[in-house]
């Protein structure tokens, strides 16, 4: 097979340099070195079709869109409705309720914890009467699209372990993301951008955000093709994108050309078959050149969509601007989309913090949503919206009229999701009156992982990868795929 | 499935060699996928089955991947109360037949095992269709015909100790005999010597991971006596560059850095144990006192300080500020960390799996895993620990009189007054340890344990010391069957790129068998005799046939051995993350040699460590300040490593994250690889330095000047060819910068179209080859 891919790709670039001669400045070499593209034309289209083990059944999603909302949004004053909290204001969480529930170092210490509800307005919306706070204001205007899971609950109870583990499926750092397995498992829809982009944006909410750490989109122990690949603002968007200064576009086409010629007499000589796909890479990477700047360049998006996104889509490396790049990057059927916000850990001064929070994202999220509705792609791109953990219901640090703050809370927290055959305008799972843990429904990190998988048509107990004697799945050994969320 | 699954091999290889090699590229395009791991184990294990089928390293390797996860040692998921992996279980009567046994030594049609294996019943064949697990037909008919030839028991072959092995093995064996001893199976022959040139170069990068310069080219080709390479090889291995080059890879085992890793990811002063290892390698330190120095240096009687500075290798893992963690659960994982290092360093066992329960694939139970974590559970250590502790408890002190009286090795610079860095200390009475439940801090049982080694490798010697010198004693002891095996692995991985147990850090069960058992059992012994004389075992490496022959290969070889398993030909090597720098540092004379001192920050591309780290640090890592005088231009071993922003170009070409030890580097090869070679402003400047510094001397012709830059660059003369696209070239470049530029004068366009010249040479395939 390998032969004969070989043979259809040094052939047309024999006939090319034979019937062309060398040194053709600026003509694009690159598409006649590029396997897909001759798949177009001859029998290599057949050879990439037919009975694959991937998918196990069919998808009903085809790209993603992972809104990571890191520091660990508070729920109680988001989504999660709990009236009974402002009503017993200040009383301590009793111990039936905590059951145990370790805490965090950082209210150890405290005697008291008491509760305390939201200080924001709760109002129910659409058809679907979903509860949703004055703080999301265009969300909330959306809900029939979303789907709110409201009892989510993790193991780890601190940003690095929890966010490792909503990114990889497990809380010590060593195994691949979630978009290194979609990139590993169903491969790349396009053939000059990568299939799993990664977009950071800095909250205004916290003062001194949590870091995040590049290992979040690393690719563990597959292959490094799989690694994600960060989009940064600013005009070199992927590292070591822009050629030197002075270096034009036809010196670098020459370059490439020459190159690719040397680097075959060499592959004749020790037939090694890496050189080939390097010379593929560097093509590759040629396109990216113009492709990457191309998808960044907004300057052809009408004013009404900017508008819609918010004034913040005009300054990149927002989060506003994040959410339009990501549906650039889907339109240009990128696999896998990943943005992170930072600044969602309200220790104290919540209600200061956290207007500014979600005054961030709000406006951004529900255009992204409704963009991709009308452009008919949230069809087959799933979108979900959430952080690594909730917060308590009991205030940490001093509780006034005004003023309060939550720790990180494992056991129960809201997430939502949008599109690719997720059940729109809908609620799954509830929690105690106390808004602590959950009572119906509850969904595991595991689950919801097991759950993405399912719609791209992969059963995540089947996409496993061998290595170190062992065959690792992104939900390890647990994970179930939460049916009641789909819309069948 | 029978009759899909050569279309599925088919299909899946082909996935595989384009999947693999060529990024989004030549990934499987949208729905076609992958498993491609799966998928390459059985099209490599579809080949004919050998006459006499051995158990160890036939049959295992089947039963332990498909059978062992319900019928192997983890008794918590043992089905129906029958295990595969002890052989009492094998002759047991059946339970559905009782004229039939599980397995009935010689007769196939009286064991049940062939039934179930044979069975198109969902409820009665193994393995069921639930598992997820298939047997080949391949696998069936080895499994078949062992039992036909009576279906016998071995120990695991890593287990016997490699001094016991029978056949009397002379002293006039060598490595080439071993090698040779395979090919001639298979109608091969080593190849004939490579190129002077290229021999020369491969030489350097695998001894000093340096290329050679245009100097020391010229010496070699020069010098026609006998005794020309040997003599290399010796000035070299006399180098310090030896021990810089050793450590590199010391490195990646013992996962250095210079911060702590999680979150906030602080800074940490751990860079004297790295001069220590340089240091050690270059005295050719036996390898049983630098292992045993770094597990347990501050328990030998009356420890120096350099014995207890070697203890840092075991406080190099990560370590939390994260406010607000719980302490014993981070404590927990440093010690897990020590632990699981510990048997995939030197034991060649991956105990991950031990610690939530006994282990699917290897006899290693949890208590063997918990006996092995005390050992590492007694240091007085902090769980969490403050934002400003560059070296956290226990530590120790080191002033200047000190070090120059005692550690001169550690290249302290004037502007430090005193160091502080973390090393092991025993505590005694610390802390019990006990059994974790599913290995968390929080479920302790009351199974108290105390130190001890897994007896499937070797019962501990009950008098050797309960603690991590006990450990290492076990590890050295004579009869350890399996300390050499790994380390001498590990050495013939660093020159052939695969070791001859393929899977460098599990000699289990689910790893790979070696290619050539008997000469890894011969190396193995060699390594004990001579008293663990590493540049010596180096030395016979590079001095055989082996090593020294072409990489060439001829179209028979090719069909032959596709993989070159049995090495008819040299394995060409991509050059390592550090060797791609360091090429350009050292060819275009642009390299600071200096060995040791603190980490330097070489370039790199602005704004990526504000985008990383939190607001929370006031640290000085927030922003990332390029080193100057020189430093940026030194060994990539002594680039900064902050763990989580970490050196992009490094981690581009496949640089190990150093979050947790890694024995063996991913090879891959990627579009940003390619942006990184064209774009990198340390390549642009070392082309431009190079074409400077060329131009400034006496004018050559062009012909000889680009001679010149190819063979600083790649260490050859170019071929005909080769030299030709060279020179075109340069002429179609020229006229690019004329049309573009009148303004420039003759020599600005000269330097631009040599630096244009250059950066295509350090472009091409072969520079960044080990040939």
């Amino acid at each position: 097979m390998e032969e004969l891919n070989k043979y259809f790709l040094n052939n047309n670039r024999r006939h090319f340099l034979k019937n062309i001669g060398f040194g053709i400045g600026g003509l694009a070499l690159g598409s006649m070195l590029d396997p897909f593209n001759l798949a177009d034309s001859n029998k290599m289209s057949k050879l990439h079709s037919g009975s694959l083990p991937l998918p196990h059944f069919a998808p009903k999603a085809k790209r993603v869109i992972y809104l990571f909302q890191s520091g660990g949004p508070s729920q109680l004053d988001l989504f999660d409705y709990k009236p009974y909290l402002n009503k017993f204001r200040g009383i301590d969480l009793p111990d039936s309720i905590r059951k145990g529930q370790r805490l965090t170092g950082m209210t150890s210490n405290q005697s008291k914890f008491p509760v305390t509800g939201s200080i924001y307005d709760f109002k129910q919306y659409g058809e679907s009467r979903a509860w949703v706070s004055s703080l999301m204001p265009n969300v909330s205007k959306i809900v029939d699209e979303l789907c709110f899971v409201k009892s989510m609950h993790t193991e780890a109870i601190n940003h690095d372990p929890a966010i490792t583990f909503f990114q990889t499926g497990s809380q010590q750092p060593g195994r691949p993301s979630i978009g290194s397995w979609m990139s590993y498992g169903l491969g790349s829809l396009n053939d000059n951008l990568p299939s799993f982009i990664v977009l950071l944006s800095t909250g205004n909410g916290k003062p001194q955000p949590q870091p995040l750490y590049s290992r979040l989109w690393g690719n563990g122990f597959l292959s490094s093709l799989h690694q994600g690949v960060q989009f940064r603002s600013g005009k070199d968007p992927v590292l070591y994108l822009q050629n030197p200064e002075g270096v034009s576009k036809e010196e670098r086409r020459k370059m490439l050309d020459h190159l690719a010629v040397i680097n075959e007499t060499q592959e004749k000589s020790f037939g090694d078959s890496e050189i080939s796909s390097r010379i593929s890479n560097y093509e590759m990477a040629y396109r990216m050149q113009t492709s990457v700047p191309d998808v960044m360049d907004i300057s052809d998006e009408p004013d009404h969509i900017l508008r819609m996104y918010g004034k913040n889509s005009y300054k990149p490396g927002t989060y506003a601007a994040n959410c339009l790049l990501a549906r650039r990057l889907i339109e240009k059927d990128v696999r896998f989309v990943q943005l992170y916000h930072t600044g969602w850990d309200q220790h104290d001064n919540l209600p200061s913090q956290i207007s500014r929070q979600a005054k961030d994202v709000d406006q951004g999220t529900a255009a992204l949503i409704m963009d991709l509705k009308q452009r008919g792609l949230l069809e087959d791109t799933l979108v979900i919206w959430g952080g690594e953990f909730g917060r308590t219901n009991y205030c940490q640090g001093k509780l006034t009229d005004i003023d309060y703050g939550r720790d990180h809370h494992p056991r129960s927290f809201t997430i939502f999701m949008a599109g690719a055959g997720i059940k729109p305008g809908f609620s799954y799972g509830e929690t105690d009156d106390f808004g602590y843990n959950i009572v119906k429904d509850p969904v595991h990190v595991h689950d919801l992982q097991a759950t993405i998988l399912n719609q791209f048509g992969i059963d995540h107990e089947r996409m496993t990868y061998k290595f170190q004697g062992r065959r690792f799945r992104l939900t390890d050994v647990h994970g179930e795929v939460k049916k009641e969320l789909l819309d069948i | 499935m029978k009759k899909t699954l050569p279309l599925l091999s088919f299909l899946a290889c082909f996935a595989l060699v384009f999947g693999v090699k060529t990024y989004f590229l030549l990934q499987p395009r949208s729905e076609v996928s992958v498993l491609e791991n799966e998928f390459d184990d059985s099209f490599e294990k579809n080949i004919s089955i050998p006459e006499t089928v051995s158990y160890n390293f036939d049959v295992k390797p089947i039963l332990s991947d498909k059978c062992y996860k319900c019928h192997g040692p983890d008794p918590n998921s043992v089905q129906a109360d029958f295990r595969l992996d002890i052989s009492e279980d094998w002759y047991r009567i059946s339970m559905e037949n009782d004229n039939k046994k599980i397995i009935s030594s010689g007769d196939l049609s009286k064991s049940e095992l062939v039934d179930r294996i044979r069975s198109t019943r969902a409820s009665h064949q193994m393995p069921p269709p639930e598992s997820n697990l298939v047997l080949s037909e391949r696998e069936k008919l080895i499994i078949e015909k062992w039992i036909t030839q009576g279906a016998k028991w071995e120990p695991h072959w890593a287990y016997i100790s490699p001094l016991k092995i029978e056949g009397k093995i002379d002293s006039k064996w060598n490595i080439d005999k071993f090698i040779l001893l395979e090919l001639e199976k298979k109608g091969l022959n080593i190849s004939n010597e490579a190129p002077k040139e290229l021999l020369l170069r491969r030489l350097y990068f695998d001894l000093i991971g340096l290329p050679p310069t245009l100097a020391q080219i010229n010496q070699f080709l020069q010098d026609k006596s006998e005794s020309a390479y040997e003599k290399v090889v010796d000035k070299l291995l006399s180098s310090q560059a030896y021990g810089e080059r050793m450590a590199s890879i010391w490195m990646d085992i013992a996962r250095y850095a210079d911060t702590n890793g999680y979150q906030d990811d602080t800074e940490r002063t751990m860079w004297p144990w790295r001069d220590w290892v340089i240091h050690a390698y270059n005295k050719n330190m036996p390898y049983d006192q630098f292992v045993t120095w770094q597990l347990a240096g501050d328990l030998l009687p009356n420890a120096t300080k350099e014995q207890i500075l070697a203890t840092g290798f075991n406080r190099n893992h990560m370590i939390t500020q994260e406010g607000g963690v719980i302490e014993e659960e981070y404590r927990v994982e440093y010690v897990a960390d020590r632990t699981v290092t510990t048997a995939k360093t030197f034991m060649g066992l991956t105990v991950e799996c031990a610690r939530c329960h006994d282990h699917k694939y290897d006899e290693i139970s949890q208590k063997d895993f918990f006996n092995l974590f005390d050992f590492f559970n007694r240091i007085d250590e902090d769980g969490r620990i403050s934002y400003t502790d560059k070296a956290p408890k226990p530590n120790i002190k080191l002033d200047h009189n000190l070090i120059k009286e005692k550690l001169p090795f550690i290249k302290i610079p004037d502007s430090i007054i005193e160091l502080d860095l973390m090393v092991m200390k025993e505590a005694d009475n610390l802390r019990k340890t006990y059994l974790l439940n599913r290995g968390a801090y929080d479920s302790p049982t009351d199974i108290e344990l105390n130190g001890s080694m897994p007896s499937v490798i070797l019962p501990f010697d009950q008098n050797f010391e309960k603690n991590r010198l006990g450990l290492s004693k076990w590890l050295f002891d004579p009869k350890n069957p399996i300390t050499s095996r790994v380390a001498v692995n590990r050495l013939w991985q660093q020159f052939f790129g695969i070791g001859i147990v393929s899977t460098p850090s599990d000699f289990g069960n689910q790893g790979a068998l070696p290619t050539h058992p008997k000469l890894l059992d011969w190396l193995s012994r060699k390594y004990i005799e001579e008293s663990w004389n590493t540049k010596k075992m180096i030395k016979r490496i590079v001095m055989s046939k082996t090593y020294k022959q072409s990489s060439k290969p001829t179209p028979f070889k090719s069909k032959i051995d596709p993989k070159n398993y049995y090495l008819s030909h040299f394995p060409r090597q991509k050059l390592t993350a550090e060797m791609i720098r360091d090429n350009f540092l050292v060819s275009s004379g642009l390299f600071v040699d200096k060995v040791g001192g603190p980490s330097v920050k070489p370039y790199q591309p602005p704004g990526l460590w504000d985008e990383l780290t939190g607001g929370s640090t006031s640290n000085s890592l927030k922003r990332y300040k390029m080193s100057t005088n020189g430093n940026q231009y030194r060994r990539s071993l002594y680039t900064y490593w902050k763990r989580t922003a970490p050196p992009p170009g490094m981690i581009t070409f496949d640089a190990s994250t150093r979050d947790y030890c890694t024995v063996e580097r991913q090879k891959t090869s990627t579009p940003l690889q390619s942006l990184v070679l064209l774009n990198d402003p340390q390549v642009q400047e070392a082309a431009e330095y190079l074409a400077t510094s060329l131009l400034s001397k006496e004018l050559k012709s062009h012909k000889e000047n680009i001679i010149h830059i190819y063979r600083k660059i790649t260490g050859r003369s170019p071929q005909k060819k080769t030299l030709n696209y060279l020179i075109d070239y340069r002429k179609e470049v020229e006229k690019i910068h004329l049309q573009k530029a009148e303004s420039l004068d003759k020599f600005d366009i000269r330097n631009k179209v040599y630096t244009s010249l250059s950066l295509l040479i350090y472009n091409l395939d072969e520079t960044s080859q080990k040939s």
